[in-house]
């Protein structure tokens, strides 16, 4: 049997993209170029390896047999009554001592585990937001609601806490005569400015998304919609909880201030959630 | 050289007998030498990385050669990433290539899984190797989604900040939970670091000790084979592992790292540098996980708005997709071979593989829960596809809704009507043609054989 040229030649491609790996990485930066070199190395190899082990290599198919696995009692039984022996399990108390002295040490080994983190508390209940707090953008400049466009919507953070991702709050200014607020909202929004938690129910990205057309809010990671007319209601998607509104009112300086923190925990919902 | 060896260890004798172990052939048995590969790939990439990457959450202001986000401010980690991308000679191609291997890593341990599952090969005796493979796939996973999220872009962030509200759905717990997890309410300065012993100590150590598991359990059973002349339940027909088997994987590893090393260079990945730095109150439209989360991204995509109180007690709507539908998926997957076992009474050792059609039952649950799965993948691109294809995302939305509950079980009978089918005709549509190969004789003359014969 004549050996394959391929065989030889794709050793001899393979030597080349080595070398020419190894040129190119002193002279250039190109991704590109470094991907396809050490693909022709390797991949020169390679099929210079299978070729050689499929086309070269005569040898023989052969059989083996299976050690039997069918499991032999009595070997099963010895193996029993060894770890079962008297001298073990004789001591009846102590077994019982060395059990629970395990199952306390198991806990004193894992209590630093709490370490990793603080204790919930009441912060998933509560943001930055306090009755008073300026509405800033994330340059620290507070809003007057002359600053929002009609249909507009803009990212805001209570003052001194720009940029805080637990109190990331939307503005949008909708024209009043279209907002039909849950009842004892309606002092919530000055000159047709809402408020409401950028934080998703659902999962909690950044509901970032402004239909102004239709006023819905839109979370672009799973699509969850929200009717801003009607406060943030769910209208499609997985999100099930409205998105929490900023209570609101102006300042004597004509500036947009919370009147309070959010009524609801904002975010994705948890079981022992405050649902009052 | 052996000698020395053998004279301290007595390992010639355990050697020869390593080097006689006998593969049976089938193209098919390779799928898991790939997963194997570009775990080899990802160790030797992921080492270089790590060499370079910063597992700081520190802000830091961007100064270096990519002019679009010059004077931002970022972690160190995400500025680490853009200089190993565009500083260090040969970073881009290394990460990109790390990438990758990821994917076809996951990849090539599912096309493992699907292969083992409908020849049957986890049944009695490799239930074992069966549950340690499907514990790999899981580890596979979370290995991918550590990594996916140390670049610290916007991007990962996003994924972190939906893997943390699936952790606080868990029943009651899961504030603390979360808390402990992440070091606080999300987003934290910790969790980078965190991630990071994750993904490049405690899950590749898990995943080496249970390689070890899985080719240890593999050696000491044996190998299955598919039916034919020869081969009987008690024996292992095919070639000694040295020299050809050991050649052709050898071989089979360098074309695994030449397709990653093409693909790492030649198609750009994750191009994080794109989607700037992490920022909590922003995120880009759209947003895509990496293929192998597709389906529980597509499954908290689907679920509806359902969020009942009861007793003052609130089930998040996260809690059913994002926790209970993988937790009850991959526990049905560990335990399929004792599911099946309890089902046919079949308590028999098998060391042949069954044929697909032979078992029309397990292959129509095998091709539904894959359409399950895909499904669910598709839901978890649904905004990209709705469009590409210029189709409401309502619409979309409610397809796959009813389509998860429906084309599963299609595909299912169908399934199981063809296999039925194929069974009684006797049919081998996938079978290659047996042809006639020539060869060359000594005497220069040809003759002519049959083209699956080895000799």
């Amino acid at each position: 049997m004549r050996p394959a040229r391929w065989i030889y030649a794709s050793f001899v491609v393979s030597m080349l993209g080595s070398l020419g790996l190894v040129a190119y990485y002193l002279i250039g930066e190109s991704a590109q170029v470094e991907g396809v070199l050490l693909g022709l190395a390797l991949g020169g190899m390679g099929v210079g390896v299978i070729g050689w082990a499929t086309r070269l290599m005569d040898v023989p198919t052969v059989t083996e047999e299976h050690d039997t696995l069918e499991s032999d009692d009595s070997a099963v039984e010895q193996t029993e009554d060894m770890v079962g022996q008297d001298a073990v399990t004789r001591r009846k108390m102590l077994l019982r001592l060395a059990a629970g002295a395990s199952a306390t040490l198991g806990a004193a080994l894992a209590i630093p585990a709490l370490s990793l983190g603080p204790r919930p508390g009441q912060s998933l209940e509560q943001t930055k937001w306090t009755s008073g707090a300026r509405l800033v953008d994330r340059f620290g400049d507070p809003q007057r609601p002359e600053d929002i466009p009609l249909n507009g919507i803009k990212t805001v953070f209570p003052f001194g806490y720009e940029g805080e991702a637990d109190s990331q709050t939307v503005v949008i200014k909708i024209d009043p005569e279209l907002l039909d607020l849950p009842e004892g909202r309606e002092d919530w929004a000055p000159e047709g400015c809402v408020a409401f938690s950028k934080i998703c129910t659902h999962a909690g990205c950044p509901v970032g998304l402004y239909r102004a057309a239709a006023k819905q809010l839109l979370c672009p990671c799973h699509q969850s919609t929200f009717d801003v007319t009607t406060g943030c209601t769910p209208v499609f998607g997985p999100a099930a909880r409205p998105l929490p509104q900023l209570p609101m009112d102006v300042d004597e300086s004509g500036f947009l201030v919370a009147t309070g923190d959010f009524q609801e925990p904002v975010g994705p919902s948890f079981w022992n959630m405050d649902t009052e | 050289m052996l000698k020395w060896i053998d004279e301290r260890l007595g390992a010639a004798h355990w050697a020869r007998k390593g080097l006689k172990k006998v593969f049976p052939d089938h193209w098919s048995f390779l799928l898991g030498e790939i997963a194997l590969f570009c775990f080899i790939i990802l160790l030797l990439t992921g080492t270089y990385l790590t060499l370079f990457y910063r597992p700081d959450a520190a802000p830091v202001i961007y100064e270096g050669p990519y002019e679009p986000l010059r004077g931002r401010e970022m972690s160190a980690a995400y500025e680490s990433v853009l200089r190993l991308s565009y500083e260090v000679r040969a970073g881009l191609v290394m990460r990109q290539i790390h990438h990758w291997a990821a994917l076809v890593f996951v990849a090539a341990i599912v096309a493992h899984m699907v292969r083992v599952f409908f020849t049957g090969a986890f049944r009695k005796p490799r239930e074992i190797n069966w549950m340690v493979g499907v514990t790999l796939l899981v580890l596979a996973i979370g290995m991918g989604f550590t990594g996916y999220s140390l670049p610290d872009d916007l991007l990962s962030g996003t994924g972190l900040r939906i893997a943390y509200s699936a952790v606080i759905s868990i029943p009651f717990v899961g504030p603390y939970l979360g808390f402990l997890v992440f070091g606080g309410e999300f987003p934290t300065e910790g969790i980078i670091s965190r991630l990071f012993v994750l993904h490049v100590m405690l899950l590749p150590a898990a995943v080496i000790a249970l390689i070890g598991v899985h080719l240890g359990v593999l050696w000491r059973q044996k190998h299955t084979q598919f039916a034919g002349k020869g081969r009987t339940e008690r024996n292992v027909v095919g070639k000694s592992f040295w020299p050809q088997q050991f050649f052709k994987s050898f071989g089979l590893m360098l074309l695994t790292g030449a397709a990653l090393a093409l693909l790492g260079g030649l198609v750009q990945i994750n191009a994080v540098w794109n989607y700037g730095p992490f920022d909590a109150s922003a995120v880009s439209a759209p947003s895509q996980p990496d293929w192998y989360v597709g389906w529980l991204e597509g499954a908290i995509r689907l679920f509806p708005a359902f969020e009942p109180t009861i007793f003052g007690v609130t089930i998040p709507s996260m809690f059913i997709p994002g926790v209970v539908i993988p937790g009850i998926g991959f526990t049905v997957l560990a335990l399929w071979p004792f599911i099946e076992q309890r089902v046919t009474n079949d308590r028999a050792l098998h060391n042949i593989l069954d044929n697909p059609r032979d078992r029309p039952a397990r292959s129509a649950i095998g091709v539904g829960g894959i359409l399950y799965v895909a499904l669910l993948t598709i839901a978890g691109g649904n905004d990209v596809l709705a469009l590409t294809f210029n189709v409401p995302i309502e619409a979309m939305v409610w397809f796959l809704r009813i389509g998860l509950f429906v084309i599963p079980v299609l595909g299912g009978f169908i399934t199981y009507k063809v296999c039925t089918e194929l069974q009684s005709s006797g049919a081998r549509p996938a079978r290659r043609k047996r042809g006639t190969r020539l060869r060359r004789n000594a005497e220069g003359g040809f003759e002519e054989v049959p083209s699956d014969s080895h000799s």
